[in-house]
């Protein structure tokens, strides 16, 4: 397949490791932002092929993962309610949440579907006038304009029943946050592809020149991936910290004008916490004023609610690229993917799950 | 009565937390086969059914005969290239077909909603003769139930099928044998996206059809020509993947599969590039592997290729002795993984 197949070409994906061996003259940490691009270095054993010296560190960009289980909880009140018809991206399904998870309330009832847009969820929501619609809009820069987009469709054609229960997290200031975190490990990035398609990559200028460390925008393909950890390496070893562009058959500096214009009217930057890592400020989307009638938290009476995480659970580590998935006492054992005790193990970008899928040895006993 | 102890109560081993089937029981994962393990092969403790093959071979005196049954809850009922009774006739004759058997006759119950279009069920049943043609297998009975409208979702079909063994081998995971090949007998992955796309109002440029079809043809012939198959799988839920997993697990070999030999349509590659799935994971109902000694696998593929159902039969592996129940691939670009099963149903990503 066009756009593909040229990406995940043997000969040439050897032809970069080699590269990458070449300029690799000391041990360097370089961490891959997105959960896709963990996925891919995980089921093409992309690391397997690196010199023994560079280290992959996954990063926290799964957006299933890093749902804190608050917010997961809410979810779960919102669905089990009759008047309801609750809209999901189907690896939300799996995640747990204090008591359960979406497919649990499926189960006993409640009216849970899987769908591929949000703009599906507001033609459900303009079908059944006497239910509520609500979507659960999870995830980064990347998924956010096209939930923007429902909610802006919704005000446009009165769309009243829908509304959006809403957990986005911005990237910039994560990779502050890890930045600043006493525990840091990373010397370069692998910024997360498909964001810097929506938001472009000028945001990232002042974060690589302040801590001094590369960021180079990436694809997802294995070739996409290798070439992006080569262009880390070589600014690594020249001593340069700037933003490169790997992905420039998608990325633009800029990045996506209307998609940008739309994110700022319908959202508003708000503090999040984060699965693991706790409260990050300015690190998320709430909606806007203008745009609060469309809120499920309030609608529902949950934006007071509070929870805590399972203490067992090292994901938060795991997302700091602090330690690797089977270095936690849990993994394999009591945390698998039919249940998973932290959200790394739930969605096949969780860097837990991928491990699990791929790396665990014939010898790890089935529960 | 109270202090009667009540033997009846409950199910015989407590299954995890799931006070309710949850669809992941249903994916064909591992949640599928904890639910067998732990609810209903033991309460039907007979000898045939904890070999987990696809049916159980019955000896009668000298003859020896396959006998299966499978349920068919598909929704929609209908899709491109097949509906639910193509299935429901090619499914279980695909069952008798990977015990190595001849299929004989079938049964067919159908359970009714009230309110269902009799044209929808004119229209099913004459897909399910138009199959049972195909297969050469006669339906010989049947039972017809109708439930109150909402206690169902439209149309459900059971049907069970009797075969006859006409060889003398012995057709299971455990005869696989270190240094056999593993032929696949087509592209996969399509049954799979075309339910998804009618169930998901999904538009292709063209339509992908299902592979959904009778396999007896292409497997009594390899037995026709004389090939020594060790053992057989069709393809269903969870797809190739989970198919290759139940196998290694039960022969306690290892499978090596070699990622580039296994044939996708580029519609299909397509789907899932989209969607976040892998079509090593999606249902056929039309492809098998085939397990048999290495040094007739040419001969074996050439039977194969022979019919239109396995055009595209290809070799994508071989059996090795260790490491032991697990299945390996090495990916397209020359690095190995583990290939294991899906957890539960595979879920679309979000981004």
């Amino acid at each position: 397949m066009k756009y593909l197949d040229e990406y995940r070409d043997r000969g040439k994906a050897e032809a970069c490791a080699r590269l990458i061996a070449g300029a690799t003259t000391q041990p360097w940490a370089i961490m891959e932002v997105c959960g896709g691009q963990t996925h891919s270095i995980v089921r093409y054993g992309l690391d397997e092929m690196l010199p023994a010296g560079i280290t992959l560190l996954h990063g926290p960009g799964c957006p299933v993962c890093v749902t804190p289980i608050e917010l997961v909880d809410k979810a779960l009140f919102i669905a089990a309610r009759p008047e309801v018809i609750f809209c999901s991206f189907g690896d939300m399904l799996r995640v747990p949440g204090t008591a359960g998870d979406l497919f649990s309330i499926k189960a006993k009832g409640g009216d849970v579907r899987v769908v591929y847009s949000p703009l599906d969820a507001l033609r459900l929501a303009r079908d059944n006038p006497r239910r509520q619609v609500v979507f659960f809009a999870v995830g980064f820069e990347t998924t956010a304009p096209a939930n923007a987009m429902a909610v802006f469709q919704a005000r446009a054609q009165k769309i009243d029943n829908f509304s959006v229960l809403v957990s986005h997290v911005l990237v910039p200031p994560a990779l502050e946050a890890l930045l600043t975190a006493p525990d840091n490990r990373t010397q370069a990035f692998l910024a997360a592809g498909h964001v810097c398609t929506v938001m472009g990559f000028e945001e990232y200028v002042p974060l690589a020149r302040k801590y001094r460390v590369p960021i180079v925008v990436t694809g997802f393909e294995p070739l996409d991936i290798l070439q992006g950890i080569l262009m880390a390496v070589r600014q690594l070893e020249a001593g340069r910290a700037e933003v490169e562009n790997q992905y420039a058959r998608s990325v633009q500096r800029a990045g996506n004008r209307p998609a940008k214009d739309l994110l700022a009217r319908v959202f508003r930057v708000v503090p999040r916490k984060w699965r693991g890592v706790g409260e990050i400020p300015k690190s998320g989307f709430g909606l806007a004023e203008e745009f609060a009638a469309f809120d499920a938290e309030a609608r529902f009476g949950v934006a007071a609610y509070r929870a805590e995480e399972d203490s067992q659970c090292i994901s938060g580590q795991v997302l700091r690229g602090v330690k690797k998935p089977h270095e936690c006492p849990a993994f394999a054992s009591r945390c698998t993917p039919e249940r998973p005790l932290g959200a790394t193990m739930v969605s096949s970008e969780g860097a837990c799950a991928a491990y699990y899928a791929y790396r665990r040895r014939a010898t790890t006993k089935e529960g | 009565m109270a202090d009667t102890p009540n033997f009846a109560a409950g199910c015989p081993v407590p299954f995890a937390n799931h006070d309710h089937v949850t669809l992941a029981h249903g994916g064909g994962g591992r949640m599928m086969h904890r639910l067998l393990q732990a609810v209903v092969l033991p309460a039907f403790g007979n000898q045939p059914l904890p070999t987990r093959h696809d049916g159980a071979v019955l000896a009668v005196k000298q003859r020896r005969l396959a006998f299966t049954t499978d349920s068919y809850v598909v929704h929609p009922l209908f899709f491109p290239g097949g509906d639910i009774g193509t299935l429901a006739v090619a499914g279980t004759v695909n069952d008798l077909a990977m015990c190595g058997a001849r299929p004989l006759a079938l049964s067919a119950a159908f359970i009714l909603e009230e309110g269902l279009p009799m044209a929808t069920l004119e229209r099913v049943v004459a897909s399910m003769a138009r199959t049972a043609q195909d297969a050469g297998v006669d339906i010989v009975t049947g039972d017809t139930k109708v439930v109150d409208r909402g206690k169902g979702d439209g149309l459900f079909i059971n049907t069970a099928g009797v075969g006859v063994l006409e060889h003398d081998l012995a057709i299971a995971p455990s005869s696989v044998r270190p240094g056999d090949a593993i032929l696949l007998s087509g592209d996969v992955g399509r049954h799979g996206v075309a339910v998804m796309a009618v169930r998901e109002g999904l538009k292709f440029d063209s339509p992908i059809e299902t592979d959904c079809a009778p396999l007896c043809a292409p497997v009594l012939a390899l037995f026709a020509a004389g090939i020594e198959v060790h053992c057989l799988r069709d393809l269903t839920r969870g797809g190739l993947a989970t198919g290759l997993v139940e196998i290694a697990e039960s022969s306690r070999l290892h499978l090596a599969i070699d990622e580039a030999a296994i044939r996708v349509e580029e519609g299909v590659a397509g789907a899932c590039e989209i969607l976040g799935l892998d079509p090593l994971y999606l249902a056929n109902e039309g492809r098998f592997v085939a397990f048999l000694p290495a040094a007739q696998a040419e001969r074996a593929l050439a039977v194969l290729r022979h019919h239109p159902t396995s055009g595209h039969a290809a070799r994508i592996g071989s059996v090795a002795d260790a490491p032991p129940a697990l299945v390996t691939l090495q990916s397209r670009i020359g690095t190995k993984r583990i290939l294991d099963m899906l957890s539960g149903e595979q879920l679309p990503r979000i981004c």
